[in-house]
């Protein structure tokens, strides 16, 4: 079967509509439907997804949660892929794309973080906060895949941080897929809301079961409030037959800071968006990324950081080690409005490429329309430094430790952005082990 | 200990190398001088095992095994130890995990085991007194941010923790002051032993005066053309190379 088929999805659309036909998820859901059949999954056409050709792997036939009768993912199952610090977390466990609360565990009291079904937190005392926040992401990103993920609001997460509430217990979010006996398609939905003062830390991490072929298609909101501290962590380290699309959208609605890293080590076809928006003034984001590729994983790195108000700063730096016949792809947008004066951005990529096959894109974009701001990007493709290689070698390192131990290095930088100890051990770890000379 | 019969060498397809042959033994200082290009550092660099440079003719015995069949790590693990004129940086590596796994690495290689961890520290500290180097200078990165002395003082160094049996300090006295010459010279002088042998590759005849070198031998043109004692050296510090080139074209003549 070589056309990509997507007519099933109407058939589940209709289904999933005629459950719950009101209420401002339900128009959400109609409106994502328009535009997804309006514009359809991008294609290697549209510029912006050039390089990821995300639709090629629409030629088959998903299997959505709403299709499930019931949950086959059991307790035990979880504790296989638990992250470490998990005996202080508060985890939240999605199967397929849907938050099962039954699965999870809060350990932070309702004072400080309130963790509840995005459909509760809809038509419920966040009514309001939820209609004006939901799905805000959608006038800035309009393709068709988001549009598909609207399509299918359900089962998402609401997580609200109290005024002046530091969270002591982070948030880790498991996405399961449920592949044993089908190719599945997860669409998680995420809104999350930091007030003021607020301090939090957010961490994704992806797992499928069985080998069939998984897509998770996930769009989480992050609206960070004044003074709040939020930091995000995603980690992308499943197998061959998962691929995602993640968008991760961050409106700074008041004075505050946003730290964000993304880690991809194994998976299908990924494309991370990461996009800051920052709606007032003296806002600081850090976004990190670091992507260590081998096999024929493809990675694809969208971050966007827009000025709209003056005196923000933001600094994005992202790594990537590229072996066997991997893809990496880095496009970084900054966007720096009339009114943003002042803005300070720097934007660096570097990669590392190991192999005759492994390929990197590499595309800052700036548009700049204020006169006095400062701006920066720069990258660099190349291999290792032999000089130091030879150095190494030279006191008696083999070549491959000497390889080795350069290119843990050279992933240092993004690692150690990891502020939660257990999981950057967690994920140095996981590097040394790729990085290891057989 | 080291036999180098005969050998040429080139790189990018320019021979610099004519034909050297050198004996040293355990014990013995040999000190290389000779005019800018005569070829001493391609000399050091083949033995280092650099992939650029090609031997086109000629062996190289150490410790009785053909050492040009070997590795840059394997000539390291026989005992080979380069002292390099321009140390390279190596941000994010610890200079301390490095000289860890160097060290372990050599010793895997003559079936021992690893150092344990405090026996490690106390290695350190001991050498580190005796060539005076900075214990701050080894929690950094390797040569990251070091001036030019201390990356020579972390050359000898990583010369004191390895214990080599063949030392080459390739022109270890560019670019230092006075005191850092002293400081890198009493270093070197300290891990003199009767079953170690130091070649002291060098433009100037300063870094010479507190070697106190056995052999001296006169590079020009990519050929050993003269060799003598230490007083050689004085010799050349007074005269210049032109008197070595001068005494060839008469005999030549």
């Amino acid at each position: 079967m070589e056309t990509i088929n997507t007519g099933y999805l109407c058939d589940k659309f209709n289904k999933l509509q005629s459950t719950s036909s009101e209420g401002l998820i339900s128009n959400l859901r109609a409106e994502g439907f328009k535009i997804f059949n309006r514009n359809g999954l991008p294609s290697i056409r549209n510029e912006e997804w050039k390089y990821t050709s995300i639709s090629n792997l629409f030629k088959k036939e998903y299997h959505l949660v709403e299709d499930d009768k019931k949950n086959w993912i059991t307790a035990k199952d979880i504790d296989a892929f638990r992250l470490p610090g998990f005996e202080n977390a508060n985890e939240l466990i999605f199967v397929n794309g849907k938050f099962a609360p039954e699965l999870s565990t809060i350990l932070s009291s309702e004072t400080d973080i309130i963790i509840s079904p995005l459909e509760e937190a809809a038509s419920g005392k966040f009514k309001e906060l939820v209609n004006e926040h939901l799905d805000k992401s959608s006038q800035v990103v309009k393709d068709g895949i988001q549009a598909l993920n609207t399509s299918f609001i359900y089962g998402g997460v609401f997580i609200y941080v109290n005024k002046n509430k530091a969270v002591e217990h982070p948030v880790y979010l498991y996405h399961v897929a449920d592949a044993r006996e089908n190719h599945t398609l997860a669409q998680p939905r995420s809104l999350v809301y930091a007030e003021t003062n607020s301090k939090l830390q957010l961490i994704e991490s992806f797992i499928t079961v069985g080998s069939m072929d998984s897509f998770t298609n996930g769009v989480m909101e992050i609206v960070a409030d004044t003074d709040s501290l939020v930091e995000y962590y995603k980690i992308q380290n499943d197998g061959a037959n998962a691929s995602q699309v993640g968008t991760t959208h961050i409106r700074q609605i008041g004075k505050c800071y946003v730290h964000a890293v993304t880690i991809s080590l194994n998976g299908g076809m990924i494309r991370n968006n990461v996009n800051l928006i920052m709606e007032a003034e003296r806002n600081e984001a850090h976004l990190y990324g670091l992507y260590l590729l081998k096999g024929h994983t493809h990675v694809d790195n969208h971050t966007m950081v827009d000025n709209t108000k003056p005196n923000c700063f933001s600094n994005e730096f992202y790594k990537g080690i590229l072996d066997d016949s991997s893809a990496g792809i880095f496009n970084g947008k900054i966007f720096v409005r009339p009114d943003a004066q002042k803005t300070n951005a720097y934007q660096s990529n570097k990669n590392l490429l190991l192999s005759d096959n492994a390929t990197v894109n590499t595309k800052p974009q700036l548009e700049i329309f204020a006169d006095d701001v400062k701006c920066s990007h720069g990258c660099t493709i190349g291999q290792l430094d032999e000089e130091a290689l030879f150095y190494l070698r030279t006191r008696g390192i083999s070549k491959d430790h000497a390889q080795s131990m350069l290119l843990s290095a050279f992933a240092a930088d993004i690692v150690e952005q990891i502020k939660p100890e257990p999981l950057r051990k967690y994920v140095e770890e996981l590097i040394v082990e790729r990085l290891a000379v057989n | 200990m080291l036999s180098i019969k005969n050998i040429h060498a080139s790189v990018e397809e320019k021979q610099i190398l004519k034909g050297i042959d050198l004996e040293v033994k355990a014990g013995e200082v040999h000190a290389i001088m000779g005019p800018n290009g005569s070829g001493k550092s391609t000399l050091a660099s083949i033995l280092a095992g650099r992939e650029e440079y090609e031997v086109t003719e000629g062996s190289v015995t150490f410790l009785g095994e053909d050492m040009l069949e070997l590795s840059p790590e394997d000539r390291a693990r026989e005992g080979l130890f380069l002292a390099f004129q321009y140390p390279v940086e190596i941000p994010g590596v610890s200079t301390t995990n490095f000289i860890k796994t160097a060290l372990n690495e050599k010793r895997k290689y003559h079936g021992q085991e690893p150092l344990d961890a405090v026996s490690f520290l106390k290695l350190m500290k001991e050498k580190m007194e005796l060539v005076e180097i900075d214990k701050s200078l080894l929690t950094r990165s390797i040569n990251e941010g070091f001036s030019g002395g201390e990356k020579k003082r972390n050359e000898i160094f990583q010369m004191a923790m390895l214990e080599p049996r063949l030392a080459i300090l390739d022109e270890t006295d560019s670019g230092l002051d006075i005191d850092a010459l002293r400081i890198v010279a009493n270093g070197v002088n300290k891990l003199r032993n009767d079953e170690r042998a130091i070649i002291v590759i060098t433009h100037y005849q300063r870094l010479l005066d507190y070697l106190q070198p056995d052999f001296v031998h006169v590079l020009v043109n990519g050929r050993i053309v003269k060799s003598g004692t230490k007083e050689l050296a004085l010799e050349l510090e007074e005269k210049g190379y032109d008197f070595i080139k001068d005494e060839l074209s008469v005999t030549a003549a």
